[in-house]
């Protein structure tokens, strides 16, 4: 499904990915852990189209996407891949529900249709009444889950996850877990997701390390 | 903690007499508990009776020293012991400490040790959180008890891993 072959990347002097490969099959769920620093994820903006490896190379459904125009790069990003990121993220000046809709209104789905998707993942994701809110009216955990509704909602072939829960205390950020994995494997959808902690890692189906920018675990649990 | 393996791998570095044995056992691994002499020369005896050690009888002009010399068998016992994760279970450092030092000390590959060590007890996690997520609340927190014993000893491995050099200077001869 998607797939990094020796991919290499300096930030200045700083090299952070040194021959990165990783394969991720269609549906699996991977964690990608490692220490502070190690490059997991830039190697996550890599895989998706945020980021250009300085040499290497990234294929996404068989097309290789490290050489496309950040024009067509964004379209991908925009129509195939979600996000979700340590910090929720949200738009402040929107509510909850406006926030999840974003996706398909940027897609060129009608107001109206896309607010009612929107609308239909707050029972999934037990964010009943919380429709109408803005972030800053909402607890990181909610906020976190109105994240994840709004990197599901358009369905995504492809979720990237930074740090889903780096910013949550365990329980609620198990909670979240259990919720992403849920409604990941209910819609088919390939799960990429970079997290330091083991807790967070044990929800996925496997896990590789990035130690000083490789991937140096990558066998098949 | 694993005595016989353990003394196995010492003999493993060097052919080596009881005393010195002791005398590293307690220096790395005694922490404090030195292993009595009985102990060592009872275990180095069944040792000897199982092939994993043969005895060289060095004559002088006092009593005779025994050396003790690992045999085929001895290190292919130390090698499957070192490579083969251990069942992830709570309390486990010591045994794992253990194997990272002789590892270092023999010249093999402590680091990849540890990945497949961190690969065990990620699967066992794996298995715990599905009983979690499927399971009722006496379940789930029976799992958790167990995840977040494995999540303190996978940090421990992380840091091992990273102060790995370190360590190898520090039990270096």
């Amino acid at each position: 499904m998607i797939e990094a072959r020796d991919v290499t990347l300096s930030f200045g002097e700083t090299p952070a990915l040194r021959g990165a490969t990783l394969t991720v099959a269609e549906g699996e769920i991977l964690a990608v852990m490692g220490p502070s620093g190690s490059g997991k994820s830039t190697l996550l903006h890599c895989l998706a189209g945020i980021l250009v490896p300085d040499t290497g190379e990234i294929h996404f459904a068989g097309q290789r996407i490290d050489t496309l125009d950040e024009g067509a790069r964004s379209a991908l990003r925009r129509d195939r891949f979600g996000f979700v990121f340590q910090f929720g993220q949200l738009v402040p000046e929107l509510t909850a529900v406006e926030n999840v809709a974003l996706p398909l209104l940027l897609a060129g789905t009608r107001r109206r249709t896309a607010v009612a998707e929107a609308a239909s993942w707050f029972a999934r994701l037990d964010l009943d009444g919380l429709q109408g809110r803005r972030s800053g009216e909402l607890s990181g955990g909610q906020a976190q889950r109105v994240a994840l509704a709004r990197g599901l909602v358009a369905k995504p072939r492809v979720l990237f996850a930074d740090e889903p829960t780096g910013s949550l205390d365990s329980l609620t950020g198990e909670h979240v877990m259990d919720l992403l994995v849920g409604a990941a494997r209910e819609q088919g959808t390939t799960v990429v997701v970079v997290t330091h902690e083991a807790r967070v890692a044990a929800y996925a189906d496997r896990e590789v390390i990035v130690r000083d920018g490789t991937v140096t675990t990558a066998v098949l649990a | 903690m694993s005595v016989p393996l353990t003394l196995l791998g010492l003999l493993e570095r060097e052919p080596s007499h009881g005393y010195d044995l002791k005398r590293d056992y307690d220096a790395f691994f005694g922490r404090g508990r030195p292993l009595p002499f009985g102990q060592v020369y009872a275990t180095l005896g069944r040792l000897a009776r199982d092939g994993k050690v043969v005895i060289a009888v060095e004559p002088g002009d006092g009593p005779e020293r025994k050396r003790y010399v690992i045999t085929e068998s001895g290190a292919s016992e130390v090698n499957a012991w070192l490579v083969e994760p251990l069942e992830p279970e709570p309390h486990l450092q010591t045994v794992l400490f253990a194997k990272v030092v002789l590892a270092l000390m023999l010249g093999r590959p402590a680091e990849d040790y540890l990945d497949t060590q961190r690969r065990a007890h990620l699967a066992r996690m794996r298995e715990l959180t599905e009983v979690k997520r499927g399971g009722n609340l006496v379940d789930a927190l029976l799992a958790d008890h167990g995840l977040f014993h494995l999540e303190a000893d996978l940090r421990w491995i992380d840091t091992t891993v990273a102060r790995l050099d370190g360590l190898a200077k520090a039990v270096a001869r």
